[in-house]
């Protein structure tokens, strides 16, 4: 077994006797007897390195990942492409294995990073402050309404059908912890209705929660959403794919308050849903209320530039628990990741990045959309993603494109939507190609006339 | 800028990736167009787009590689020496890991996929579900938290959901003194007020006090055992029978957990509720500061409170993702957890085994008591006197109290003294409870040589500054950058590139 020990017969002989006991258990007395185990964990036996990377690879070949199949499978997480120098800075020991920045005269690489993170959120938000990250999207969703509670105390948060339903029940679950309750406006033709948001906002409301692209992919009007929001007090907070802002308005143009998001489509592996980061931008009258690390510009000793964590009377080990959150530990390595896969992009390739996935996925609804017993759940514009209604059982066509040709077709809306019992949320990335996409209308086609009886093409 | 110090990092002008930026510079280049041209107003209409691109830096792929891999040298990591950072378990990452985690089955698999198509990665995930239930002596586990705090969150959220079922309405939470601040922090997110519980002399809880304290208005103790002073509380089967007979729970933050696998566990002491740090014990990289997982294992009484979803494994043999549990407190983030994270710790009980997790915890506690030892010696002692004086778990507390009376030195001083001479300080002025305190953990995996080395720098910086202990005071002076003005950064905070 690999135990990564260096300790010799030796070594312990010298050891306890340095520290003047016969043996280890003599180091143990303040465990009681009663508690001590007796016998060993039930555990396998450890093995050897390479033992252990056979039986991770086993496990990994019982699993369909995106070099398995085509994927069109979105919903938060998306299969853009990472570029290869992102593995090759991530993985260097002096950015994967340090703690938090604690002694910031040799942490300035991890510091310097944060804060071109902090510069990055706030350019594609159109806000004035971001912090380091946190822990992914729906967690975000929920650090944003803490930050309205702490500023207002009003305890309902209104929030759209389509934000992403993970979100909402992280909302519901935390929310809970301070008395907060979620209410939510119902859909119009896809997107969030801002009369319907009027109607149901009011003074108990603390903040209104929308999501940009909604989770139905439809473009929302930010701007009549915040106006609804701002006319009853309440903080207006938009969760926004960070890929999509590189075409839409930002969150800041649009009276936004608060942007959180789900930083997985920027330079992130997929991993089964994580790690990846949150992102969170506000405007800077919550300057004092933002959760976790923030990494600011100063100068040491001797006038050269530096930079330190700051703002740092925010944080748990400063306030405890007046504390603006209790996160510590959040997600540098992938921010990281994040500003890595920007800078690569660059101004301009952001821009057409978004172009690229705006008409590859305007190309994808309207050749599925032609099929028939296929028909868009919306109208909207779409730039990443979109919603269809099948004329036949959804999870029945999601197999047999998968078992017949290799693609994973999208994900099944019924379980989150059920007034769309065969709804499937279809997601194009730079990865999906012409042919891909072709490759998919010809898979539903035939799914959809396998599921009828008819013979597949 | 300073005049030049011949040191080679210090002269190098701090410059931002945005700073680099030049027009018409780029690394990507985008894939041909293949879907019809359609003008983008036909597909966006101008009102719903942004007025102005994002600032991003226009930068070649060269140069970004080069800026990133000059700041990563401005980073002191685990890989390049000691880091006894208390509380933190910076013990050595197996590079195994990043491999295992690498590999596309794992890496490249998306959340949304279907259970059948995901089996390898639901029977890792059970597996490791199996093994923390083990380690903690607690038989239910969700593995969803993001980290510690979140951990603790899920924790007090378990709590408030299992007293709410029983029609108890509590409002208090009890923390130690010596705790960490999240979970005061924590208490007050999940709506509950704090009570500090006081420290006895000999570093445990004050039971006296714990009693006073305790009533049916208390909904739970946390605690962590070890302690932040690293010192196991040999009460504590009282403390969780006080605890217990008034209703409440009792929370274990599982910071400290490097100092018991396999040695004794949680659940046998009486804990409801843990939460596990796989950044730490578990050996999940930092990463400077994340990404993290923290997991949380709990009795009977609690299980039917998990949060949604967790691995369950069918007669079959198959796996799948159990949403259906009435009683659940719901999510905490999106999707499954930080699986990546669960790949490496998983590899990593894979590789030791029950013994060698034990023996892990073992040298751990005694790498911490050979350093207290070696703390002890002429030269240090009489500065740094440790501040519980009985065997440590896998961390100790020393007092800079005397050194500051001494030598004119401030623990900050020695710290960033200790920079110089290429170690990483332990952590400073924490716990408070300690007069300029600092909690050492080595972690099992250092040799004995580098603790010996740690020892005689500590002597030689003391011995430096009986002598003039200014350079101490003005230290660091061999780093990227010296001493920073922390004070000014709150001040006129400037968190952001300036643009024009």
């Amino acid at each position: 077994m690999s135990d990564y020990l260096a300790v010799t017969d030796d070594d312990l002989d010298v050891m306890l006797r340095a520290i003047g006991v016969a043996s280890f258990d003599d180091l143990l007395d303040a465990i009681p007897e009663e508690i001590r185990m007796k016998g060993a964990l039930d555990l396998p036996a450890g093995r050897t390195e390479q033992d252990v990377m056979r039986h991770l690879a086993d496990l990994a070949r019982r699993n369909t990942s995106c070099d398995d199949e085509t994927s069109f499978l979105g919903g938060g997480m998306y299969d853009h492409y990472v570029p290869a120098l992102v593995d090759a800075i991530v993985s260097r020991s002096e950015f994967l294995t340090p703690y938090t920045p604690y002694q910031p005269e040799i942490s300035q690489g991890g510091l310097q990073v944060m804060f071109e993170y902090q510069t990055a959120i706030c350019e594609l938000t159109g806000l004035d402050i971001s912090n380091a990250s946190v822990y992914e999207g729906p967690s975000a969703v929920a650090a944003a309404a803490y930050m309205a509670w702490g500023q207002n105390h009003r305890p309902e948060y209104v929030v759209s059908e389509a934000l992403h339903p993970h979100a909402k029940a992280t909302l519901r679950t935390t929310a809970h912890g301070w008395g907060g309750r979620v209410v939510e406006v119902p859909l119009r033709d896809g997107v969030t209705s801002a009369d319907d948001l009027a109607a149901a906002v009011g003074p108990g409301t603390g903040a209104v929660i929308v999501q940009q692209p909604n989770f139905l992919g439809a473009v929302e009007d930010l701007r009549s959403l915040s106006d609804a929001a701002h006319r009853a007090g309440a903080v207006m907070v938009a969760s926004c794919d960070p890929i999509a802002l590189s075409l839409l308005a930002t969150p800041g143009e649009c009276g936004v308050d608060i942007a959180v998001g789900e930083g997985q489509p920027l330079g992130n592996r997929l991993d089964f849903g994580g790690p990846s980061f949150g992102f969170l931008a506000a405007t800077s009258a919550f300057t004092r209320r933002m959760p976790g690390r923030i990494a600011g510009q100063t100068t040491d000793a001797d006038g050269r530039r530096g930079f330190v964590l700051t703002l740092q009377t925010r944080e748990q080990h400063i306030r405890r628990e007046k504390a603006t959150s209790n996160i510590c530990t959040a997600q540098a390595l992938n921010a990281l990741a994040g500003v890595l896969h920007l800078a690569w992009l660059g101004r301009e390739g952001f821009v057409g990045l978004g172009e690229l996935l705006a008409r590859r996925t305007h190309y994808a609804r309207e050749q599925l959309c032609a099929i028939p017993g296929v028909t868009p759940l919306h109208t909207r514009p779409v730039v990443r993603e979109f919603a269809v209604e099948l004329d036949g059982d959804v999870n029945a066509v999601i197999a047999h494109c998968q078992q017949a040709h290799g693609i994973n077709p999208g994900h099944a809306l019924a379980a989150d939507f059920p007034g769309h019992p065969n709804g499937l949320l279809v997601a194009v990335t730079e990865q999906r190609t012409k042919a891909d996409i072709d490759a998919l209308v010809r898979a539903v086609r035939s799914a959809l006339g396998a599921t009828v009886g008819e013979v597949a093409v | 800028m300073p005049a030049s110090t011949g040191n080679p990092m210090q002269d190098e002008a701090v410059v931002t990736i945005y700073e680099r930026s030049r027009p018409g510079r780029a690394a990507y280049v985008a894939p041909p167009p293949d879907v019809p041209d359609v003008p983008l107003d036909d597909i966006l209409p101008p009102a719903l787009r942004r007025a102005t691109p994002a600032r991003l830096p226009q930068v070649s792929e060269p140069e970004i590689v080069r800026h990133y891999v000059r700041l990563s040298k401005r980073n002191f990591d685990l890989d390049s020496g000691f880091y006894p950072l208390g509380s933190c378990t910076m013990k050595h990452n197996p590079k195994l890991h990043e491999r295992a985690a690498a590999l596309p089955g794992h890496s490249r698999l998306h959340p949304l996929q279907n259970d059948t198509h995901t089996q390898g990665a639901l029977e890792l995930m059970f597996n490791l579900q199996h093994a923390l239930a083990e380690v903690s002596g607690l038989p239910h586990v969700s593995l969803q938290p993001s980290a510690g705090s979140h951990g603790e969150l899920a924790g007090v959220l378990l709590t408030r959901a299992y007293h709410e079922a029983r029609g108890d309405a509590r409002e208090i939470i009890l923390t130690p003194d010596t705790a960490h601040g999240t979970n005061p922090a924590t208490v007050t997110m999940a709506g509950y007020t704090v009570v500090n519980v006081g420290t006895a002399p000999d570093g445990g809880v004050d039971l006296d006090d714990l009693r006073a304290k305790i009533s049916d208005r208390v909904a739970c103790l946390m605690l962590t055992n070890p302690s932040t002073l690293g010192l196991f509380d040999s009460n504590i089967t009282e403390i969780a029978r006080v605890v217990h007979d008034a209703g409440a729970t009792l929370y274990y933050d599982g910071a400290n957990l490097n100092a018991v696998m396999g040695l004794c566990r949680p659940g046998d002491m009486g804990f409801d509720i843990v939460h596990f740090n796989l950044h730490k014990s578990f050996t999940q990289p930092h990463g400077g500061g994340g990404p993290g997982a923290g997991p949380i294992a709990v009795s009977d009484r609690i299980a039917p409170f998990l949060p949604v979803p967790v691995v369950a494994r069918d007669q079959d043999g198959t796996f799948r993702l159990d949403h259906d549990r009435p009683q659940s407190i719901g999510r905490l983030r999106g999707f499954h957890g930080n699986y990546g994270v669960f790949v490496r710790s998983y590899a990593y009980i894979c590789s030791l085994g029950a013994e060698g997790l034990r023996r892990a915890s073992q040298v751990a506690v005694l790498n911490a008591n050979y350093l207290k030892a070696l703390m002890a010696r002429p030269g240090i002692g009489e500065h740094l006197p440790v501040a519980y004086d009985r065997h440590c778990m896998h961390e100790f507390v020393l007092s800079g109290g005397p050194m500051k009376r001494n030598l004119g030195i401030r623990t900050l001083d020695l710290a960033k003294r200790m920079l110089d001479y290429g170690y990483h300080p332990p952590t400073v002025y924490f716990p408070q409870l300690v007069d300029e305190s600092l909690l050492v953990e080595p972690t099992e995996t250092e040799t004995r040589e580098t603790l010996e080395g740690f020892a005689d720098a500590i002597a030689e910086i003391l011995a430096e500054a009986a002598v003039d202990p200014d350079v101490a005071r003005n230290a660091p002076y061999t780093t990227p950058v010296r001493r920073l003005d922390e004070a000014a950064a709150a001040r006129n905070p400037v968190v952001r590139q300036p643009m024009d």
